[in-house]
């Protein structure tokens, strides 16, 4: 199908946002390879009239009430109890744009 | 004799009477879990208070008995980790509503059971707080996820338990530590505040003593959640009415006891023997081939289900882990143990548009699920419940796990197939070695939504068989 290079795992690494050292790396395309051998099986089995699964019981469209349930809601005091940092209410995070001098 | 070794059903009828005080119940309870919880590792937060809370429960149905609850169902001022550094310290901001159902029936909660961190794994030996050991005989796993919750039972630390399993978790360590774990049907158990693993598939379930126990318990915690859009609304059956009526006339296949990994094993003899138990109370036994397609009366090579399941849930794992940020709750994707961090990069890999053949991956395997639920489908118009072993081995020992990568997909294989469909199943002890001192466990497959058909069976099952 496709050959696993330290390239396709560092796009994985990337798009999972986990860090992965050198000795990680190798771990991982062995595990890929795996997947690959497994996948193949799928392939060695005739599904072409049959359906894809979307939802094992048969439920469709399953709707509720729009409505605001004030038991369900958490405060903002709760809701950011667990953070490492805040500020003003706020959640910090890191920033996620370069700045304008990093452009330059 | 110590009141820690109650199942749930003596425990309530001896509480309904006065024989027993709580306070004598948990004084037997604590006592078992200072004595043992050091070495065996099976809670990872001990509720002190829960002996204040059971007398406040005493005349709720579940009396305020102590319940282990695995340590990924939510639960407010009870720290919830998923045996993950990730969430180490973390205090959930609402309840599951499978422990608020528990608690609100009287059930307590006595601690948070160890497990494989994120579930991820048959042996609690992913858990980045160490492994369980197995109580029946600590050299060998307790197997897992829900490895500590099969544990507490079978060390009687608790009276009953609830896991999760997405393909094993719940019935796999049940099997290996000897006791009862029920699976039931995908959606009649809610999933809302049970960390999430593969959407699909999780389903949370009791384990337990007896399949009694577990009859008392599904019906305190099944139904219709609006939380969970997933779960059914058909309505939850009195299972304990099942529970004697006869089951002369029944019809029972056998499946996958002609896997090549099966065969010749030592293992296989018991689902003979099952099957003499089965045949003496005057039900019809079939043994089913196993075929490579879908044919009748035959049943589909678990083989494909390994691959459908490696795409499916690592696909969903992925997903599911992408809120771990760090930012809100807990701490950032660098704590992830090497399992989750290997699942959720196959995951996102499993659905990358670099897999591609004829389709994509992801697409290929829903359409090969479904050639396992057609398969289910057509079996249960003949039969009233599918058995096969829920484990092919007896408990491994401690660190069988890191030498093989695909360790669990083997131990998971038998159940793989019955969790892809979302059908119910449970595990109930067959057999015991005495020389190890360690189970094999029987798992008993039904239909969609006939949890009362799986325990009348495996009722009569536990009630005849010679262990």
């Amino acid at each position: 199908m496709i050959k696993i290079t330290s390239l396709i795992v560092d796009k994985i690494a990337q798009l999972a946002k986990i860090p992965v050292d050198e000795k990680e790396k190798d771990k991982l395309a062995k595990g890929f390879n795996e997947t690959l051998e497994v996948v193949d099986e799928l392939f060695k089995i005739d599904v072409s009239q049959v359906e894809p699964t979307y939802q094992t019981t048969g439920l469709k469209n399953v709707f509720r009430e729009d409505k605001i349930e004030k038991e369900k809601m958490l405060s903002q005091e709760q809701v950011l109890s667990q953070a490492k940092n805040t500020h003003n209410c706020y959640f910090v995070t890191k920033r996620r744009l370069s700045s304008f001098e990093d452009s330059l | 004799m110590k009141l820690n070794k109650l199942n749930l059903k003596q425990t309530l009828k001896l509480l309904e009477k006065k024989e027993i005080s709580l306070e004598e119940l948990y004084d037997d309870i604590f006592q078992a879990i200072e004595e043992k919880n050091k070495e065996l590792n099976i809670y990872l937060y001990v509720n002190k208070k829960a002996l204040e809370q059971a007398k406040k429960m005493i005349n709720f149905p579940l009396k305020g008995v102590p319940v282990a609850v695995k340590d990924n169902f939510l639960t407010i001022d009870m720290p919830t980790t998923a045996s993950s550094k990730v969430l180490e310290n973390y205090y959930p901001q609402y309840e599951s509503t499978v422990t608020k159902r528990l608690i609100s029936s009287g059930g307590v909660i006595i601690g948070k059971t160890n497990m494989d961190a994120w579930a991820h794994g048959s042996s609690t030996e992913t858990s980045d707080f160490g492994t369980t050991k197995n109580p029946r005989n600590s050299v060998y796993s307790p197997g897992g996820s829900s490895g500590g919750s099969a544990a507490a039972v079978a060390a009687n630390m608790a009276i009953a338990s609830l896991g999760t399993e997405t393909a094993g978790s719940i019935r796999q360590p049940a099997s290996w530590c000897g006791v009862v774990g029920l699976k039931p049907t995908y959606g009649r158990v809610s999933r809302y505040g049970v960390i999430a693993m593969g959407s699909s598939l999780d389903c949370p379930g009791p384990i337990t003593k007896t399949v009694e126990d577990a009859a008392i318990l599904l019906k305190y915690i099944a139904g219709k959640d609006e939380n969970d859009s997933t779960t059914s609304s058909l309505p939850v059956k009195d299972y304990l009415k099942f529970l004697n009526k006869s089951i002369k006339g029944f019809k029972i296949g056998i499946c996958y006891f002609d896997l090549p990994q099966l065969k010749d094993s030592q293992v296989n003899q018991s689902i003979k023997k099952a099957a003499e138990v089965f045949k003496s109370l005057g039900v019809q036994v079939d043994y089913l081939q196993t075929s490579e397609k879908l044919e009748q009366n035959k049943v589909i090579s678990p083989k494909y289900a390994i691959g459908v399941y490696t795409v499916v849930q690592r696909g969903e794992v992925s997903s599911n882990l992408a809120r771990y940020d760090g930012i809100r709750y807990g701490k950032g994707r660098e704590f992830f143990g090497a399992e989750a961090k290997r699942r959720v990069m196959l995951g996102i890999f499993g659905l990358s548009s670099f897999l591609k053949k004829e389709e994509l991956v992801y697409k290929r395997a829903q359409r090969v699920r479904t050639l396992y639920i057609k398969n289910f489908k057509q079996l249960f118009k003949k039969y009233d419940v599918l058995i096969s072993l829920t484990s092919p081995s007896y408990a491994l020992k401690i660190g069988s796990s890191a030498s093989s990568p695909m360790f669990g997909e083997l131990q998971d294989m038998l159940a793989e197939p019955s969790s892809l469909a979302g059908i119910c199943g449970i595990s109930v002890p067959c057999h015991h070695d005495k020389k190890t001192n360690l189970y094999l466990g029987l798992n008993i497959m039904g239909d969609y939504f006939q949890e009362e058909k799986i325990l009348q069976v495996a009722h009569v099952f536990e009630k005849s068989i010679v262990l």
